[in-house]
């Protein structure tokens, strides 16, 4: 059904876009896709809507605006309710692991991969590389815990940790090349392996998932931007 | 182990642990608050059941452990409806969920870089620490509560924080009642509840904690 109040103002780079683009293909709702360029001054649209992080993603449902991919998410799964693609589990106690997980892959594991991205010395780069690598194992950990022996973190179904952690995928293998290591590799993750597989060939998330070369261009251009940024001013 | 359906691993002075046993005396619930000492040696039991961040607060129910308080409150909402925490329709759960997770990502670091800082707290910080307070009080507009009339998620996961306030305040010397008078005024209205009043503690208790720990780091 086609919906004209949904937009997404993001990017077709963003991680956190990719989540909420992924969950309205779940939800096969038709949405308007405003692009916003990472390297150029912010637009006023994402200013206003935006205020207090002046970030994207910014979710529009009927003009009011919803920020933070996570959230967006839980707003996403609440409003489109069908239970083949139900998100979040049901249970309660399921949620707050699906939550946990989800919480971990921003709080720790993104930080240090974002780390190994702008990393400016080697020892920089090392110290991410092992907590990266660390936190693959966790999520391999995590992966055994919630999918009980089925494809996904949330089953049968993609769920909400499948989002969060597959919408890295893409900047995991760019970040990874860079390296020149696997960060999610066979010998120490081979259930993730498997797993990220599914999920990059899932209905819902091949077309969202971006072609690796040009994310790893692009990749380049923003390390530099963001080096810039640190850079001392005098 | 306990035998008590509802068990929280407790530290008194944690905000986190607060904002839990908040939203249970919210829930007219009966719950076993075991003491950690954080600084003599966690308890098997935490590190067992919270080995990724082996921290307080948490919850066991019928011993199985949740972590990160914002999760164990949305779990504690959703196990036992009544009273709801979340506002019912989507936009203002959407809403509630966002201002938690800025007080999450801001408010206790802010406290932080004053009452950690040695010497003469910086300009920028205590800087900070208003321009949040400030931004949280635009949130607030003229409403009683964060979410409309009625106390909830988010009055929850800020009121405990805001036991640490008045170290912050002596050690940066200004006052939140000057700078943030609504701000205020909400805090007031909130500690007069008798789900929040029971919990957290004074803070003149806090602030000595506070000089403990300043000491403890060499910080004083």
């Amino acid at each position: 059904m086609a919906e004209s109040n949904v937009k997404v103002l993001g990017t077709w780079a963003s991680p956190f876009v990719m989540r909420v683009k992924i969950a309205l293909h779940l939800k096969s709702v038709l949405y308007e896709d405003v692009e916003e360029d990472l390297l150029a001054p912010k637009s006023e649209l994402l200013l206003k809507s935006n205020p207090v992080y002046k970030k994207i993603p910014v979710f529009f449902h009927a003009h009011s605006p919803i920020c933070e991919s996570l959230i967006i998410l839980q707003y996403i799964d609440e409003v489109w309710t069908t239970s083949a693609s139900s998100i979040l589990p049901s249970d309660p106690y399921e949620r707050s692991q699906s939550r946990f997980w989800a919480a971990y892959v921003d709080d720790k594991f993104f930080p240090a991969l974002r780390r190994l991205l702008i990393g400016a010395t080697e020892e920089d780069k090392k110290a991410a590389l092992a907590e990266v690598v660390e936190g693959t194992v966790v999520l391999e950990g995590a992966f055994g815990e919630l999918s009980k022996g089925k494809a996904f973190f949330g089953g049968d179904n993609i769920g909400f940790v499948d989002i969060a952690l597959g919408s890295l995928l893409g900047w995991i293998e760019v970040i990874g090349k860079q390296c020149e290591t696997k960060l999610v590799s066979e010998a120490k993750t081979p259930r993730l392996v498997q797993w990220a597989d599914c999920f990059s060939a899932h209905e819902a998330v091949k077309d969202v998932l971006p072609d690796v070369d040009k994310l790893a261009d692009f990749g380049l251009k923003l390390r530099a931007k963001i080096l810039k940024g640190l850079a001392p001013t005098n | 182990m306990s035998k008590a359906k509802l068990v929280i691993l407790d530290c008194w002075v944690s905000p986190f642990c607060m904002r839990v046993k908040i939203a249970l005396n919210e829930k007219g619930l009966e719950y076993e608050a075991q003491a950690e000492d954080l600084f003599g040696g966690k308890s098997e039991l935490l590190l067992s059941s919270n080995p990724i961040y082996k921290k307080v607060p948490v919850f066991l129910h019928d011993g199985k452990p949740l972590c990160e308080s914002i999760i164990i409150i949305n779990y504690i909402d959703e196990t036992w409806s009544s009273p709801p925490l979340l506002p019912p329709c989507s936009y203002g759960r959407a809403q509630a969920r966002f201002w938690a997770d800025f007080i999450d990502k801001k408010v206790f670091d802010a406290c932080g870089n004053i009452w950690r800082s040695k010497g003469e707290v910086p300009v920028e910080a205590k800087k900070e620490f208003i321009e949040i307070l400030k931004q949280l009080e635009e949130a607030l507009g003229d409403k009683d509560y964060f979410i409309g009339t009625t106390f909830g998620f988010v009055d929850i996961i800020l009121i405990p924080l805001t036991s640490w306030f008045f170290a912050v305040e002596k050690i940066g010397g200004f006052t939140v009642e000057a700078e943030c008078p609504k701000f205020s005024n909400w805090m007031k209205r909130c500690l007069q509840r008798e789900s929040v009043a029971k919990v957290v503690p004074p803070p003149e208790k806090v602030y000595e904690f506070v000089l403990m720990f300043r000491k403890m780091q060499g910080i004083d």
